[in-house]
């Protein structure tokens, strides 16, 4: 395992796309073991197809990916599961009319070990104590900010080494965003590493320890959170007349 | 001067969600304005309002003098405002040129009576009305093929065709160059100045700023709903509101207070 602060994941040379054309570009990044790396980037960046690719669900056509060493490429999501990645879609992934508790079991279908179950289960509650409070509500009667806090607590059933989160701050107001960066803080802080694709790019770059911009497929910068907010071209790269790399 | 076309302080929520609240936005006439801002500001609700597609819940759509508030998307099409979809609306099992004609059967005539587009189609002035449409855009060869053999690219060639058949007076694009290539993207951007120079008025809503930014005199930023910045493309680039709206606000703004 690499020490903290080291690459966990790195991704190199990676060229992905569905159809016909590439989204990405020849994309290199990693992602330090024990942080919180940000992915952002204006609409159409290639944010999503990076996280569907790198969690298995996209096979890219060229490039490599590798997880504390071991290469990713080729493996199925199963196999990518098993690995130690969990990917929490951006889309509402909750089953509504099941209760938050079966949900939250679900997460752990590929355990057969019952006693394993529980244990994990035991843990979720401790890390998301509030979660466990709805256990018994359907999931489609929560606010959009509180089924975020389900899903993450759902991906923690298999105990990743990394989580990977598209857009957890999508549709919220910045009142429960808080609340949804603070639960990936305790996730963090829990020693899971966090590769998360943010919308909003400044409350994403803020709550992590390092960033990266993409646009129209390939990397334009990268550095520390703090770094590549402060960076002046980062507006240039949401709004166009960006000078050409 | 009147505007061409004016969303005046209209509101929209679905469920609990406000998707648009007391947004003004004009397009004077022989325009080519932009409507930009980020994911879920706003952008095709206002389409869908000024439309047809939604009904307001409060604000009122006009067409130069004439309120179309809340009138039926053909009554509107009838009138005038013709528009393309961000995921194209063609007939897939048609031909190009059946497409055209069925776009000729529809919006052709503005006296509004419903004609059956199954009734023979395509008199010859519709054909070669038809033809001249799709030689201006480019995809008069495939005039023949079935509109599911297209490029996704072509296909919006098709729609802007099928849109102009009508000859409105204003044109909607929703995402044209979404998911179009580069060199597809430089003819759409052409055609759509030619258009422009022979008076057609456009409002285009478009997440590629480089088109946006290169091709509209006129630009309007949504965030949340409401209109924080327009103008001219180089003021909005550098308007610290419209940064704002595309990075985001972070948490601590928040504590921040009301403002």
């Amino acid at each position: 395992m690499p020490a903290p602060g080291e690459p966990a994941l790195v991704v190199d040379g990676l060229v992905s796309g569905y159809g016909g054309g590439d989204v990405l570009h020849e994309v290199s990044m990693t992602v330090a073991e024990g942080g919180i790396t940000c992915v952002v980037g204006p609409n159409g960046a290639g944010k999503s197809t990076l996280l569907a690719t790198i969690s298995g669900l996209l096979r890219p056509r060229r490039g490599s990916i590798t997880f504390r060493g071991e290469p990713l490429v080729g493996k199925s999501p199963r196999q990518i599961l098993d690995a130690g990645l969990v990917h929490v879609p951006q889309n509402h992934s909750l089953f509504r009319d099941m209760t938050v508790s079966e949900n939250i079991e679900l997460g752990g279908y590929i355990i057969r070990d019952r006693a394993l179950i529980a244990r994990r289960r035991a843990d979720i509650e401790q890390t998301f104590p509030q979660v466990a409070s709805w256990s018994r509500k359907k999931a489609g009667a929560l606010s959009g900010g509180e089924q975020r806090l389900v899903e993450f607590a759902r991906c923690l059933m298999l105990d990743p080494a990394l989580v990977i989160l598209d857009e957890p701050s999508m549709g919220l107001s910045p009142k429960v965003l808080r609340s949804v960066f603070d639960a990936v803080r305790m996730m963090n802080a829990r020693g899971k590493t966090i590769l998360l694709v943010e919308q909003n790019a400044r409350a994403g770059l803020r709550l992590s320890t390092h960033g990266v911009v993409m646009e129209n497929g390939r990397v334009r910068l990268a550095g520390t959170g703090e770094q590549v907010l402060g960076h002046p071209e980062i507006g240039a790269l949401y709004l166009g007349g960006s000078p050409a790399t | 001067m009147t505007a061409l076309l004016r969303a005046e302080g209209v509101a929209k929520a679905f469920g609990g969600v406000q998707a648009l609240q007391d947004c003004t936005v004009e397009v004077e006439q022989g325009a080519i304005a932009g409507l930009i801002g980020p994911n879920g500001s706003g952008k095709t609700t206002l389409f869908n309002i000024m439309t047809g597609y939604e009904r307001v819940d409060s604000g009122d759509v006009y067409l130069g003098e004439r309120k179309i508030t809340n009138q039926r998307p053909q009554r509107v099409f009838a009138l005038g405002i013709g528009r393309t979809f961000q995921l194209t609306r063609i007939f897939p099992r048609l031909t190009v040129m059946e497409n055209m004609l069925i776009a000729a059967q529809h919006g052709g005539g503005r006296d509004g009576r419903f004609r059956n587009p199954l009734a023979r189609a395509g008199g010859n002035a519709e054909r070669r009305r038809a033809t001249e449409l799709l030689e201006f855009t480019g995809i008069a060869s495939h005039a023949g093929a079935l509109a599911d053999t297209l490029s996704y690219g072509q296909r919006k060639l098709l729609e802007l065709s099928y849109v102009l058949v009508a000859d409105p007076a204003i044109v909607l694009l929703d995402e044209p160059a979404g998911g179009v290539n580069p060199s597809l993207i430089q003819h759409l951007a052409g055609r759509i100045r030619e258009l422009n120079a022979a008076g057609k008025t456009f409002l285009i809503v478009e997440h590629n700023m480089d088109f946006v930014m290169g091709l509209c005199g006129h630009v309007t930023v949504l965030d949340y709903g409401t209109v924080v910045a327009s103008g001219p493309p180089a003021i909005i680039r550098s308007d610290p509101r419209v940064l704002d709206a595309y990075l985001g606000a972070t948490e601590e703004d928040d504590d921040a207070g009301p403002g």
